[in-house]
């Protein structure tokens, strides 16, 4: 310790001591900054955001990725195992199933994002006015519950068997049977935000009705409404495949993993790889888009952890 | 006299308690519960309770964020309990708001510049961009704020700048009376005397009439001019700061005076400490509201309701012990001691 | 105040990793506590105060938390301790009561199991005799018929009336320390009034020393004997109760004293202005170089901004951290 004095007009002397300087106890960290460490910082969303977009790349790029025509019939070579020529084998039509399986990725993709899409715009204009006014909430409401008493894909089956099996029609089943959940989370959060003084504010400083709802209560229904997005998003890519495989979706013709897996399933004792390949694409993206979705989640709101 | 700015004569607030497979009224939380008061222009009045007594519920319903259940507010002489929406827009210029959350009271998803300018535009009080401009810059000048933190997003400030936000947000409109609801209470120490100090200014500096809502006893007499003590749902007392101060002429007013902790030590105070808790607002004692914890409390208490009497020069209190003769009024000679 | 202390708190650091650096939440603070006396923390929100409590009690989650330094309790560091003979302290020896009682007190058990239930695991009480001692702990924090609340569950109590259950349960296995972190910070003022009542009550019939956390100046004024105020995690200034009011050394805690408006003040006069601290918090995350008050002191010089003052004895009893603190004859 050092001693000596410094002088300041119009205060006394000083006495300076100086303290003995703490140590580190823990060892410094360098806040990263940038893409690198929002990665390092969220590794949920870097593993699910790596995946999803090795499956992205995989359905733009298929015709370039060494595939063949997924719909060429080789009656010649029916079945055959994986091999060099055929890297996931060949189906009982001769197809190759791994140019059938990059195709696929197309399909359940887009089956995925344009339900989560569609889902989400129609829940959150449902949820927004029924949350807001609450003499439609009670009518609005009490349809959602009948609807969420049917089990989406039973809903969504039932609806497939109205219409002729085509993507769009399959988009449009899958899409309303999930809109129920999403209205009810909107209408959970516009709810909530209502009571949120900043709202009350802005009744008190004269803002109409219409630019409440705009500018106050639907940009902060967005967080939750995007990681309830990805997770729609995934439960749309299963409930396509379950439909196409038990014959309700998307046509034969369409090389979609629910359909590839079918194709397999009566041979799936003898030639197991026909059903394995789609299965493991499925699994594999429903799992990247979940841990993006809870990833989301984590740094979204971090409250919201817990009532998710 | 001339008018007041705000008279609220008998308002009462009940919140339904709905219960029961198709969601019946099975009771009636009475929050407010038939309360008058004045406030002039330029004038402080506070409103002061613990928890659960109805003080906020008054601050909402002066400013018509919710439909009363009965009574009247006036402001200026023109009643605007009975306005529709569209017709209320206008009036809503001359009251504004401040919350006690720094956090909650501010849209995060919108910028500081937005959340100022929005009363400004729906009052329609620029004449064009560069006066709008010109007047946030004077707002965030007014309450101490750089003028270029104008286009941060409220997360990037802390608990006492946000309320200056929030402070400016109310300023924006040009009010002429401004609710604080417990405005300073979530702050620390040396911020909220900043704040403090920065609501005193501006009242003087722009002559605004003040509804001042808050529970901590200290900063209400530092602040008010008048003050209005509520216990549940009801005001038990009226008067000027200094007459409540030294001479309280109610006994829960007392007990809440004798009990705010002071920051002198070893200064012996005999403290008359209530026992028990606040009863429940949805089953309010008969008789006097106070008579479960009053120490004084005699029969008449138990089924006669006082009303609101003056007892001195612009002092109220509603307590059955002012008519008792002066000798036997335990509040008189308290202060005699 | 001679003797052993029974607590001595000596360079505490607690620091916590966060994605953008580290949090120098408690950054070498040293106190002692003396049986039977009321030690008051004072400070704002995020001086360490709080953090100083859990650390005691070793209940800062490692990691991303790490506590260094001595916290000395009846000649035993209790940081070399392992976890199953600090759990024998918990509850037993030094004890907690928390703010907000509503979430400290668990929903489904009646209050009596909860009181039970730390006589059972630290004394090795029978169901029956464990609910007799809860209901004499009732009785002894002024709750009402004890023999029926034993049964209640905690949403069937007030506010006011946890807040008692919290600190029977706490005082249940008589502990020789007691910490209580802003006991009565959610509670009404009535409310409160009757809680300070109780626990200075109790302080004499119990005999346990308290450890009181508080941003309330007032509350200091009326249990605590000696005051340690705490600025960015570090001791800035510790005195007698008396001696802190009467004469602050560190300008944060004149500050601090100024900023508080006094019950009276209409009465004595016209009332003054309240005296602010300009500015904000330093950050806890960067190395301060320095006094941490420099920042926001009206008498900081450069000195103040290069050389962190050491905490020294300014007059008998008192100590402060500033260079520019008036010093009075101490006897070395």
């Amino acid at each position: 310790m050092s001693a000596f004095t410094a002088d300041r007009a119009g205060v006394s002397a000083a006495t300076v001591h100086a303290a003995i300087p703490m140590p580190d106890v823990l060892p410094p960290v360098k806040p990263r900054r940038g893409f690198i460490g929002f990665l390092r910082r969220n590794p949920t969303i870097a593993i699910g955001g790596g995946l999803l977009l090795i499956m992205v790349f995989v359905a733009i790029f298929a015709p370039f990725l060494w595939t063949k025509d997924p719909t060429a019939l080789a009656p010649a070579m029916r079945t055959r195992e994986p091999a060099a020529r055929w890297w996931f084998g060949t189906d009982m039509l001769g197809r190759d199933v791994y140019s059938r399986v990059l195709y696929g990725a197309r399909v359940s993709l887009l089956v995925g994002v344009a339900v989560a899409a569609l889902a989400s715009a129609v829940g959150l204009a449902i949820g927004l006015v029924s949350g807001f006014f609450r003499q439609v909430d009670a009518v609005v409401m009490r349809i959602m519950d009948g609807m969420m008493s049917i089990p989406p894909i039973l809903l969504a089956i039932a609806l497939m068997a109205l219409t002729r099996g085509s993507v769009q029609n399959v988009i449009i089943a899958i899409s309303i049977a999930e809109v129920p959940r999403v209205s009810r989370l909107v209408r959970g959060v516009v709810l909530s935000l209502r009571e949120q003084p900043y709202v009350e504010a802005a009744v008190a400083s004269g803002t109409r009705t219409g630019r409440i709802l705009i500018r106050h209560i639907l940009p902060n229904t967005l967080a939750p409404l995007t990681v309830q997005a990805t997770y729609i998003c995934a439960a749309a890519m299963i409930t396509e495949s379950i439909l196409s495989f038990i014959g309700a979706g998307t046509p034969p013709t369409v090389p979609s993993w629910g359909n590839i897996m079918a194709e397999g399933r009566a041979l799936w004792q003898v030639k197991p790889y026909i059903v394995f390949f789609p299965a493991l694409f499925l699994s594999v993206t429903v799992l990247a888009i979940n841990l993006v979705g809870d990833g989301l989640r984590d740094i979204l709101d971090p409250r919201m952890a817990k009532s998710l | 006299m001339s008018t007041p700015l705000l008279q609220v004569d008998d308002l009462k607030k009940h919140f339904p308690i709905r219960g029961g497979l198709f969601g019946t009224v099975t009771g009636q939380v009475h929050a407010v519960d038939g309360i008058s008061f004045s406030i002039a222009k330029g004038e402080t009045l506070s409103l002061v309770g613990e928890s659960g007594c109805g003080k906020s519920t008054v601050g909402r319903a002066v400013l018509q964020l919710f439909p009363i259940t009965a009574g009247q507010v006036v402001l200026d002489g023109q009643r605007i309990d009975t306005l529709s929406a569209s017709s209320m827009r206008p009036l809503r210029q001359r009251m504004q708001v401040v919350f006690q959350d720094p956090f909650s009271s501010l849209n995060p998803r919108m910028r500081v510049r937005d959340i100022l300018a929005e009363p400004i535009r729906n009052f329609g009080i620029a004449k064009d961009a560069a006066d709008l401009e010109a007047r946030l810059a004077r707002l965030m000048d007014t309450v101490r704020l750089p003028r270029d933190a104008i286009n941060r997003w409220p997360h990037e400030f802390s608990g006492g700048q946000r309320q200056r936000i929030g402070i400016a947000r109310a300023l924006a409109a040009e009010p002429d009376l401004i609710v604080c609801d417990e405005a300073v209470s979530a702050l620390d120490v040396s911020v909220k005397a900043q704040i403090v100090n920065l609501l005193q200014d501006l009242q003087k500096e722009l002559g605004l009439a003040m509804l001042f809502i808050s529970h901590d006893l200290a900063i209400v007499e530092h602040m008010t001019h008048r003050v209005a003590v509520m216990y549940l749902g009801k005001i038990v007392e009226v008067a000027g700061k200094r007459s409540l101060f030294s001479a309280p002429m109610h006994p829960y007013t007392e007990a809440l005076l004798s009990a705010v902790p002071v920051p002198i030590p070893g200064q012996a105070r005999t403290r008359k400490i209530l026992t028990g808790d606040v009863p429940s607002p949805i089953n309010p004692p008969k008789g006097c509201r106070f008579h479960t914890r009053c120490p004084y409390a005699f029969d008449r208490c138990r089924v006669d309701e006082p009303e609101l009497r003056p007892t001195g020069e612009g002092h109220i209190a509603a307590c059955h012990l002012h008519d008792l003769p002066r000798a036997q009024n335990p509040l008189l000679n308290a202060v005699a001691a | 105040m001679s003797g052993e202390p029974l607590l001595s708190v000596e360079q505490l650091q607690t620091h916590f990793r966060t994605p953008d650096g580290v949090n120098r939440a408690v950054d070498g603070v040293s106190f002692h506590v003396y049986a039977g006396e009321t030690l008051a923390i004072v400070g704002e929100s995020g001086c360490g105060k709080s953090v100083t409590a859990m650390s005691i009690l070793r209940l800062i989650p490692e990691p991303p938390g790490k506590i260094a330094g001595k916290i000395n309790f009846l000649g035993r560091d209790l940081l070399t301790l392992s976890d199953r003979e600090m759990r024998k302290i918990r509850g037993n020896e030094i004890s907690m009561i928390f703010q907000e009682p509503m979430t400290s007190l668990n929903p489904v058990l009646t209050v009596g199991r909860q009181i039970g239930e730390t006589l059972r695991l630290h004394q090795g009480l029978s169901s029956a005799a464990a609910e007799q001692k809860a209901i004499e702990m009732l009785t002894l924090v002024g709750i009402p018929s004890p023999e029926t609340r034993v049964k209640d569950y905690p949403h069937q109590l007030s506010g006011g009336m946890r807040q008692r259950v919290m600190i029977a349960i706490a005082l249940a296995c008589n502990p020789k320390l007691l910490i209580a972190d802003e006991p009565t910070t959610a509670l009404d003022v009535t409310i409160q009034a009757q809680i300070l009542d109780l626990m200075r009550d109790l302080k004499h019939r119990v005999g346990a020393a308290i450890v009181l956390i508080t941003h309330d100046l007032g509350v200091v004024a009326e249990v605590a004997e000696r005051v340690v105020v705490m600025y960015a995690g570090r001791k800035v200034e510790e005195a007698r109760v008396a001696d802190l009011f009467a004469n602050p050394r560190h300008p944060y805690t004149q500050g601090l004293l100024g900023a508080v408006p006094k019950l009276g003040s209409s009465l004595t006069g016209e009332t003054t202005r309240l005296s602010e601290i300009p500015g904000l918090v330093p950050s806890l995350k960067n190395k301060i170089q320095g006094c941490v008050f420099a920042g926001r002191c009206f008498m900081a010089t450069e000195v103040c901004h290069t050389i962190a003052p050491a905490l020294e004895l300014k007059a008998e009893g008192h100590a402060a951290a500033c260079h520019y603190a008036p010093v009075e004859a101490v006897a070395a």
